[in-house]
């Protein structure tokens, strides 16, 4: 039952400077495709991929879905939600699945948690299934890596990714290292999922971004989603997944609505999202920061900037090649990103980029990220501390020059 | 070699006696026919909950199972700390002997369904729990043989076949993963406990309270084992903890205190506390033992306590030593018989060393497997990738 599916707009829209990569994906999807019993398509989820004048349609994009579906493609107009109600529909749809999925959290059973996302779960599947644990990270987290070491897929709600600092050890040496060091012996398929980054105003402490302590540890996969369609798709993935998976939300992205496919569907945990072709400038960036970097498009568009954005969702690891794809058409790279400027997503990302692709390079990497500082809560020093559209703007024009 | 030679002389027949066989005879005869009633050396003592009684069923089967197992682990740590000053061992050893009880005794008492999980001073539980010598041996010298293929070392054996969960580095993180896999047997249903083994030092960690909240909470079926061999590395309990009763330290969770010298008390405690934990919920036992090693092969475990009081110990609690007394008195073996026995383990630990010595190192390609799972399918290659392939379950 495989199913990889290449976007019908491939070929059209990579131009003949990567001619011999895009022959090699036009010939693999399509074969592929030919492969597959069933007909699957739902490439974007607004619907619009049929318009052949609108450049978006074209873009390459690379989702799995799962099976079914022998109906027209895209006339499917799916149905509109929030990112938390995608969030909770993909593990609702996990857990009805996979009797062996919980989740396990504070405040997640009989509130419903604390931004919704398992909602009328513990009506539905019981007090033990949906766990209201106490306050105490470091031991819960360890009890979900203790329990998914029998067998079992727990998913570890943090109320704030900050929080789970204190089960950094639980994360490092049992969830990330356990199936290394016993030789293979146990799979620890533990979905630790939780917002972080800067919200509104919510002070130090509650503005963290763990993705860059979390990136050294070997054994774990790293994952940001940015829209409902990611969400679900990606949530779905990481519970599916046999590795550890951190999954990153962000806190204002929570009431982001889309209209999302009715099918089921599962995302690729290693692939980045092409957002908007271009051809001038590469822009990386992932999680909150896409909407900056959309806003900014807009702007750079009107001057008459064409800037190819990726958001890269995956985090650890980088998928480098969409990414050197995209390098090797533009020459030129931009990451924005929400993570403090040293140790950093995108400090490890200029590395590897600089390390592969330097050759395909016209200018220096420019790694657009938040400032050193812990976030304070004055709102316009809020502002401040992470990138804003017009500074996207202003380093897009000076690499371009 | 000298265990074949006895049971082929057994199958002679009697007319054929020779003085050894019928000594023989004694020996294998009384297998399982006659019960023999023990007293463990100090009554238990309760915290919340009723002790269970002193005397204890054993058969002479069970006896000379006890003996040579308790042999082979105290044999075994002896080798290993030989290896480890001729530098074949490398890094971090500790070593078990003197506590060699806690883990037999709990074996006796539960099945292969339950679940151990430990922290680093882990080789004789392992061994208990049906991993062999040179499975031990191998991952010791880090080979490819060894039971985590070399990559773990000896803070990291683990047996998932029959439920033994390792093997941990970081004092106190394995009892949260203990509460763990006890959630997990209650979420299946099973009717089966997990124990999660942690030390006098481990007893201070807050996630240890943490867990047991939690346990208590959800009556999960986990018992918490604190053996107590008075020493967290260096520093003495009564200057590490402020209340050094650890079997009371559970406040709302019963708690046992078990003398963890003495086998037969381990196996009762750990059969009432499977007992205990399949109804109530959890239960703390803890084991007052004694390690004659200091804290790890670069401590010489003499600086922070007398040799007087580990010969004093070793003379009078020696688990092993207890074991042969009652089977010398029970006259269910000689001593000579003892002796052999001693000898032939010996020689197996020697056969089991020269066995893993000549396992070859992990070949530089393992440094890189297991890191994931390839579960779901998708292979990445880095910057070269040539194929995009996903698969779905």
């Amino acid at each position: 039952m495989a199913v990889v599916f290449q976007g019908i707009g491939a070929t059209a829209a990579l131009t003949s400077a990567t001619s011999v990569d895009s022959k090699k994906l036009y010939i693999l999807s399509r074969r592929l495709v030919s492969e597959t019993k069933s007909t699957f398509m739902v490439v974007r989820s607004d619907g619009r991929l049929n318009s052949g004048s609108n450049r978006r349609a074209q873009k390459l994009i690379t989702n799995a879905v799962a099976t079914k579906a022998d109906s027209s493609p895209a006339t499917k107009p799916g149905h509109e939600l929030l990112l938390f109600e995608a969030l909770r529909e993909g593990l609702e749809e996990e857990m009805e699945r996979d009797a062996r999925v919980c989740v396990m959290g504070e405040d997640v059973g009989h509130y419903g948690g604390s931004y919704k996302v398992t909602k009328d779960l513990a009506n539905k599947y019981g007090d033990l299934r949906v766990l209201d644990t106490p306050i105490a990270e470091n031991s819960f987290t360890g009890m979900a890596i203790g329990a998914a070491m029998t067998g079992l897929r727990p998913i570890v709600e943090g109320m704030n990714m900050g929080f789970l600092l204190l089960a950094f050890n639980q994360i490092s040496n049992n969830c990330g290292m356990l199936h290394y060091t016993s030789g293979g012996q146990f799979t620890i398929p533990v979905v630790i999922r939780g917002p972080g980054g800067v919200g509104r105003q919510l002070g130090a402490e509650h503005s963290q971004r763990l993705e860059s302590y979390f990136q050294s540890i070997p054994g774990i996969q790293m994952v940001a989603c940015s829209t409902p369609y990611n969400a679900k798709g990606l949530m779905k993935a990481a519970i599916r997944s046999e590795n550890p998976v951190i999954l990153f939300e962000h806190v204002l992205l929570y009431n982001l609505k889309e209209r999302i496919p009715d099918e089921e569907y599962i995302l690729n945990l290693e692939e980045a999202e092409m957002v908007r072709p271009g051809e001038h400038i590469t822009i990386l960036t992932y999680s909150r920061m896409r909407y900056h970097v959309m806003q900014a498009a807009k702007t750079l568009v009107n001057k008459g900037y064409d800037p190819e954005v990726i958001d890269i969702r995956s985090l650890k690891p980088f998928d480098l090649h969409t990414i050197g794809n995209s390098v090797k058409k533009t020459h030129r790279v931009l990451i924005v990103e929400e993570c403090m400027r040293t140790g950093g997503i995108g400090a490890s990302l200029t590395a590897a980029i600089n390390e592969y692709f330097h050759d395909y390079l016209d200018a220096p990497v420019v790694c657009l990220s938040s400032q050193d500082v812990p976030t304070p809560y004055a709102g316009t020093l809020e502002e401040w501390t992470v990138v804003q559209p017009t500074q996207i703007v202003t380093a897009v024009e000076q690499l371009c020059r | 070699m000298a265990l074949t030679h006895r049971s082929t002389n057994l199958l002679k027949p009697l007319s054929a006696a020779v003085p050894f066989t019928s000594s023989l005879r004694r020996l294998f005869s009384t297998d399982d026919a006659t019960a023999i009633t023990v007293e463990t050396s100090v009554p238990f003592t309760g915290h919340k909950c009723d002790p269970p009684p002193r005397t204890i069923d054993t058969t002479p089967k069970e006896l000379m199972t006890f003996f040579r197992d308790m042999a082979t682990m105290r044999r075994m740590e002896i080798a290993a700390d030989s290896l480890y000053k001729a530098k074949l061992i490398r890094g971090f050893c500790h070593l078990y002997d003197g506590q060699e009880a806690v883990a037999v005794g709990m074996e006796a008492a539960i099945t292969k369904k339950d679940c151990i999980i430990t922290a680093y001073r882990d080789h004789c539980i392992f061994l208990g729990r049906g991993g062999t010598l040179v499975e031990a041996f191998t991952e010791l010298m880090g080979r490819r043989d060894g039971c985590s293929r070399g990559k773990g070392g000896s803070m990291h054996f683990y047996k998932k076949e029959s439920g033994f969960y390792g093997g941990h580095g970081i004092v106190g993180a394995q009892v949260p993963l203990g509460i763990g896999l006890a959630f997990a047997q209650k979420y299946s249903k099973e009717e089966h406990v997990a124990f999660a083994l942690y030390g006098d030092g481990a007893a201070n960690q807050g996630q240890l309270f943490e867990a047991l909240n939690m346990a208590a909470l959800w009556d999960l079926p986990a018992i918490l084992v604190c053996e107590n061999n008075h020493y967290g590395m260096g520093t003495a309990e009564w200057r590490a903890a402020k209340s050094p009763a650890y079997y009371k330290r559970g406040d709302y969770v019963p708690g046992l205190k078990v003398d963890g010298m003495d086998a037969f008390a381990v196996k009762q405690a750990c059969k009432f506390a499977k007992e205990h934990a399949l109804k109530n919920g959890p239960i703390i036992l803890e084991m007052d033992t004694y390690r004659y090693h200091g804290h790890s092969m670069s401590d010489p475990g003499s600086t922070y306590r007398t040799r007087d009081e580990i010969s004093g110990v070793r003379q009078e609690r020696d688990p092993l030593e207890r074991i042969r007394k009652l089977i010398l008195s029970h006259d269910i073996a000689t001593e000579k018989e003892l002796k052999d026995i001693e000898k032939e383990i010996r020689k197996e630990v020697d056969e089991a060393i020269a066995q893993a010595k000549e396992s070859p190192m992990p070949d530089p390609s393992e440094l890189f497997t297991n890191v994931y799972v390839k579960g779901f399918g998708v292979q990445s290659f880095g910057a070269d990738r040539k194929e995009v392939r996903a698969i779905l379950p």
